[in-house]
């Protein structure tokens, strides 16, 4: 009746977790009961829950983000802390078994609960105001985009309480990760997570690539679109293009879990070795996914903070297409090890190098973008200037690693592990604190706190080089990653440093949240009357912060670059007269729709049943997914008409402040 | 656009407002995408169980007949066409051609490389057989 689902599955005999499942399970508790005493589920259902605006949407994908990077966290001290204990005749506190799933939980989770959301949430939200349109093309399939990647965050944190996650990595490489080897369930929570949230991912880069090809804004050509518009276009071209293979190489595993297939096994004709190529051909192109929208943040940061248009936007654009492309010929540098010849290794060596050209071109952009520029040091120019030099930094190790010789000495040791790091957090973490500093007072009516947002830069900026410094020089020793416990003694001093530095970063993770409470607390005074905080440039601060649901009132003509900051200048040459009142029309905009609500609770009974083999509840979840689709599709009323006089009070009302 | 400034592609999508000048309707154009469909699929089961042909061109014929398949779906069931409204889906399925392409040929020239460096040695196989 249920499969391989019994009482075991809860961690009963084992201290630590159920103490950490146990707190987890109250919080949660506490929320909801909190949620239904407060009486917000109604106001929560209607405009959160069900909403497919997609400013919304993507302030809910933030908060994902960053809910699973206090997770993704905690995995990460509970390492530092057992790798800084179990040297020698100690064993720490963690047992194998547990720091195995650790360390696979805090890849997975940062990944692909973490940055991903936490880029796909900043274009979400920033991609269409910048188009100047009111919507995305399919605003229901983000939704369904939103709380797909939920269920698989879901999936993923209920591992921790029935059952058990993987042991494998974050890659899950066979064949480890067979069924011989991992008879448990975790390999199949890693695995039906990321299908259900992969799908999400996918759904979501189709829907914004057509909202960039289809839907911009009258004059608004391709030349024209602010440079995170087109950063935003190749990391989604690069989703479509990638996330199949991902889905696809998932599945070859799956039905060797399941059916007793041979894709990836090491008997019956199976190659583990074609599981590592496939999982690269979607890995490479997925960290240039992560890292492009986070250039394009900072892109607009730099710009809007120096005053300036950004240095060499042709090149900006041309260095973004290359990369796009050159992402999926660099592959085969995961695994230089695995045995290819010297003209494999060499050819995938030199694109490597090669593809740090154009990220080379924009770093020299940003350089002279502050140039001659009058550079305010707000918050999300202090994460922009530690983004240069610790991710130039990163570059430069990876250049090192990308010689096929010295990445035969370097290969799975920590060196490699400081390496990522250094690229991930510097690049694409810095990038999203600009982005959630940049564009908050846009999504909410008030900026953020200025003093605990640069405390919170420093804390990740020290603690960053305090964790990973000592990780390269004790990779260069010879230790290697993902170690539970270690014999050589030299090793314990830097990885005491390395916890230190875990330590400092979490100052920084408490700053953010300190900043977030102060600044709600006194919101008063950090009101953005005129919805534009930063003199911006793009269309997004053209509109009163927080935006009304249908973004513009009239559709913005665009002349130039810099839409916005042309509209302005051209406002000061040449005042309006007084009589001038544009003509409102009234607006049509989607109704809000549980479609993706309901579609991911089918998702997640049939991910779960899947993974415990309940076959009878696997059919009951899809049925329930596939009649929500039927009745999404037979609605006959899906969009409501905003009356001209609301446009027409709300307009008014922002035009008055603007011109005060 | 009160004159029709040229004739509608084959495959091409009928959208409100266009008064081009249709070469087919709608339902015509699939019908015809699907006899030709039809007949290329039975033209490759003929191909490879017929010993009319020239048994070594057989392989090369069932290629090129896919090929024409391939641009049957593509232009009267997916409205693949050359018109200018059209750019946008010829580049997205260029793009998609290329990452085919070298997702395809790089996998295959690195697992070739791989299975010739990491086979083991006839003589290692036979020791292992001994065993």
């Amino acid at each position: 009746m249920l499969g391989k689902l019994s009482w075991d599955a809860l961690p009963f005999h084992e201290p630590i977790d159920m103490i950490v499942s146990g707190l987890m399970i109250l919080g949660v508790i506490a929320i909801l009961a909190w949620l239904t005493v407060k009486g917000h589920w109604p106001y929560l259902w209607r405009e959160w829950l069900t909403s497919v605006d997609h400013k919304r949407i993507g302030v809910m994908y933030c908060v994902l983000a960053l809910v699973m990077l206090l997770r993704g966290f905690a995995d990460a001290l509970m390492m530092r802390s057992q790798q800084a204990l179990a040297a020698g005749g100690a064993q720490g506190y963690l047992p194998p078994e547990h720091y195995d799933q650790i360390f696979s939980a805090h890849g997975t989770i940062m990944i692909f609960f973490m940055a991903m959301p936490f880029m796909i949430g900043l274009m979400n939200f920033a991609l269409p105001l910048q188009l100047g349109v009111r919507d995305v093309a399919f605003p229901t399939l983000n939704s369904v985009s939103l709380w797909l990647t939920a269920s698989g965050v879901l999936l993923t944190n209920v591992s921790l309480v029935v059952g058990e996650f993987a042991r494998t990595g974050w890659l899950a490489y066979p064949p480890l990760s067979e069924l011989k080897y991992s008879p448990g369930v975790g390999v199949d929570y890693y695995l039906w997570s990321l299908q259900i949230s992969g799908v999400g991912t996918l759904l979501s880069g189709i829907n914004l690539v057509t909202t960039i090809l289809k839907m911009r804004a009258p004059g608004m050509s391709y030349m024209r679109m602010p440079v995170f518009c087109w950063t935003a276009l190749a990391s989604n071209l690069l989703i479509v293009a990638a996330f199949p293979i991902l889905t696809a190489t998932f599945a070859m595993l799956l039905l060797d879990r399941y059916l007793g297939f041979h894709f990836f096994t090491t008997d019956g004709g199976g190659n583990p070795m074609m599981y590592i190529n496939l999982i690269w051909a979607w890995g490479h192109p997925e960290v240039y996914i992560l890292i492009l929208p986070a250039f394009g943040v900072f892109s607009e940061v730099i710009s809007t903070f120096s005053g300036k248009p950004l240095f060499g936007y042709r090149s900006m654009v041309a260095a973004t297409l290359a990369i796009c492309v050159l992402s999926f010929v660099v592959w085969l540098h995961h695994f230089f090890t695995m045995g290819a010849g010297a003209d494999v290794n060499g050819f995938f060596g030199v694109m490597t190098m090669i593809i740090a050209v154009p990220t080379g071109v924009k770093v020299y952009n940003w350089l002279f973008t502050m140039y001659g520029g009058r550079l305010r040091f707000t918050a999300p120019v202090y994460w922009s200037l530690g983004f240069m030099v610790t991710f130039v930094l990163g570059g430069m190790t990876g250049v090192l690693l990308a010689v096929p010789p010295a990445d035969f000495v370097l290969h799975n040791s920590l060196f490699l592990i400081a390496h990522f790091h250094n690229v991930i957090i510097g690049g694409l973490l810095f990038g999203a604190m600009a982005g959630y500093t940049y564009w908050f007072p846009k999504a909410f009516g008030f900026t953020l706190h200025e003093g605990w947002g640069k405390a919170s830069f420093w804390c990740w900026f020290v603690g960053f080089y305090l964790a990973f410094m000592p990780l390269y020089w004790l990779g260069l020793m010879g230790m290697t990653r993902r170690m539970q416990h270690y014999d050589n003694m030299a090793w314990q001093p830097f990885l005491l440093v390395a916890a230190a530095g875990a330590l400092v970063i979490l100052c920084g993770i408490l700053c953010t949240i300190i900043q977030l409470v102060v600044s709600i607390r006194d919101r008063a005074g950090h009101r953005d009357r005129t919805g534009d905080p930063w003199d911006g440039r793009t269309l997004e601060w053209s509109i009163p912060s927080p935006p009304p649901s249908w973004n513009f009132a009239l559709m913005p003509q665009v002349e130039g670059e810099d839409a916005y900051w042309y509209m302005k200048r051209r406002a000061r040459e040449e005042p309006a007269g007084p009589g001038r009142t544009p003509d409102y029309e009234p607006i049509e905009m989607p109704l809000n729709s549980s479609t993706g609500f309901v579609t991911a609770f089918f998702a997640v009974v049939t991910g779960f049943a899947l993974i415990w083999h309940i076959w009878w509840m696997v059919g009951l979840g899809l049925v329930g997914a596939f009649v929500t689709m039927l009745v999404f599709a037979w609605r006959d009323h899906d969009e409501m008409e905003i009356p001209v006089e609301e446009i027409t009070r709300m307009d008014r009302a922002h035009r008055a402040e603007t011109t005060r | 656009m009160e004159t029709p400034l040229h004739d509608r592609a084959p495959g091409d999508e009928i959208t409100a407002g266009d008064r081009r000048n249709a070469t087919l309707s709608g339902l015509q154009a699939y019908l015809i995408g699907l006899g030709l469909a039809v007949i290329l699929t039975g033209t490759s089961f003929w191909a490879a169980s017929t010993h009319l042909l020239w048994m070594p061109g057989v392989p090369i014929g069932l290629a090129v007949l896919a090929v024409a398949q391939m641009g049957i779906h593509l232009v009267f069931f997916l409205h693949i066409t050359t018109g200018p409204d059209n750019t946008n889906n010829v580049l997205a399925l260029a793009f998609g051609v290329l990452i085919v392409f070298l997702v395809v040929a790089g996998s295959l020239w690195i697992m070739a490389n791989l299975n010739a460096n990491m086979m083991p040695s006839p003589e290692l196989m036979n020791m292992q057989m001994q065993h």
